[in-house]
């Protein structure tokens, strides 16, 4: 069905403007426009789609269900609902509050909030749109099992020590038996009116980074030699996994547009556990979230955090570059 | 009538607080709308997503930030 974007970016080039074949501007607008079109049409058709879906789940329902649950199946339902629930990063410290309230362990809780930025639907909708539907589900598998093993990592280490006094005072105050949710029933014309401004929010947001991220991409496609990707940033240079995942945590806000340039990247030859890592670092590792971290846990264990995003990241992309893809 | 903005600052709190200010006044009410951004006292009300809408201590928006005519009539309704 996507292959209709490749036509009507050859109608542009070729049909109307008449461009020269095999030169490379030609094929860097044709990127371009192919690209810009059919991500513009999918985000818009996903993101409403996914928007009628999920628009009855919210955190305070979930925060019931993962009450009392099994510990090791609390942390895959914890990354889970991560991956599902709507939800936004200035919600971390109420989250994270109220989940410690209900008595929930903060390790489900971390893998809650690791995973949720990682799977989120601008991601997963330009993965399986551009770089396919296998590179998706492996995406989101490891997406999850990331959110997992950070949550056991973090219990394991006994975590609870290194809080807040604040957690400690909700921990005292909230009573277990009072967390209850309110029911919403929700009629078809408010599931679309969700729909449409998770659409107008999240589009607004993304459509400048995804001009800019195709456009560099579009340049990358054109002009950058294959040899020059796969001599230097090969899977034979061991650096070149930790280096991609460093260079995404400032790359934050710009998950949209670093898949078109990821896109241009893996045609040229770079590896794709390092195009894995690199996708997942910039997601999931940000400062702002940092910094909102920084009112529940005290700096050692934001250092601990910060550290075990980048080795589990890292060890993503050196196993999943060893794997025959 | 007590009107409170539960939030931390983020962008989609202050597009609450400026809505709800907005929708009180056109609603013609001398109503003084009240910020809340302490962790602790947002907590309290039980909920997980900010920005949230509490009217006389019931939260009545959560997470969302409704368009100008559907606020008024939540105000309105209290």
């Amino acid at each position: 069905m996507l292959k209709v974007f490749t036509l009507l970016a050859n109608l542009i080039v070729h049909t109307w403007l008449k461009l020269p074949e095999g030169s490379r501007w030609t094929h860097s607008l044709h990127f371009f426009i192919e690209d810009v079109t059919k991500i513009f049409f999918l985000l818009v058709v996903m993101i409403y789609i996914i928007g009628l879906i999920r628009a009855g789940l919210n955190t305070e329902r979930i925060r019931v269900f993962l009450q009392g649950k099994n510990r090791f199946f609390g942390y895959f339902l914890g990354a889970g609902f991560g991956a599902v629930t709507p939800f936004c990063s200035c919600s971390s410290i109420p989250l994270f509050l109220g989940f410690t309230q209900a008595r929930i362990p903060i390790g489900i809780t971390m893998s809650f909030l690791i995973t949720s930025p990682i799977i989120n639907e601008v991601a997963v909708v330009l993965l399986g749109g551009l770089l396919g539907v296998k590179f998706m589900i492996v995406y989101v598998i490891v997406g999850i099992l990331v959110g997992v093993v950070g949550g056991i990592f973090i219990d394991a280490i006994k975590a609870e020590r290194l809080l807040m006094p604040i957690v400690d005072t909700v921990k005292g105050g909230g009573n277990e038996a009072n967390i209850t949710y309110e029911k919403q029933e929700l009629t078809l014309k408010d599931r679309h009116n969700f729909a449409k401004s998770e659409l107008k929010e999240i589009f607004g947001r993304v459509w400048k980074w995804v001009l800019v991220g195709v456009g560099l991409g579009a340049v990358l496609h054109g002009f950058v030699p294959e040899e020059f990707i796969t001599d230097n940033l090969g899977a034979g240079q061991w650096w070149s996994v930790p280096g991609a995942v460093l260079l995404g945590i400032p790359l934050y806000s710009n998950a949209s547009g670093m898949i078109p340039i990821a896109e241009s990247l893996l045609a040229k030859g770079l590896p794709v556990g390092t195009t894995l890592a690199f996708m997942m670092s910039t997601v999931a590792a940000s400062f702002p979230e940092f910094v909102i971290l920084k009112q529940v846990m005290k700096p050692k264990l934001l250092a601990i955090f910060f550290v075990m995003l980048l080795v589990m990241f890292t060890l993503v992309g050196l196993v999943m570059n060893a794997i025959p893809f | 009538m007590k009107i409170q903005v539960l939030g931390t600052g983020c962008s989609k709190c202050n597009q609450l607080m400026s809505a709800t200010v907005n929708a009180v006044n056109e609603l013609g009410l001398d109503v003084k709308v009240e910020k809340v951004s302490d962790i602790n006292d947002i907590v309290a009300f039980g909920i997980m997503t900010i920005p949230a809408l509490v009217i006389n201590g019931k939260v009545v928006v959560r997470g969302n930030v409704p368009k100008l005519d559907d606020l008024k009539q939540i105000i309105k309704r209290g």
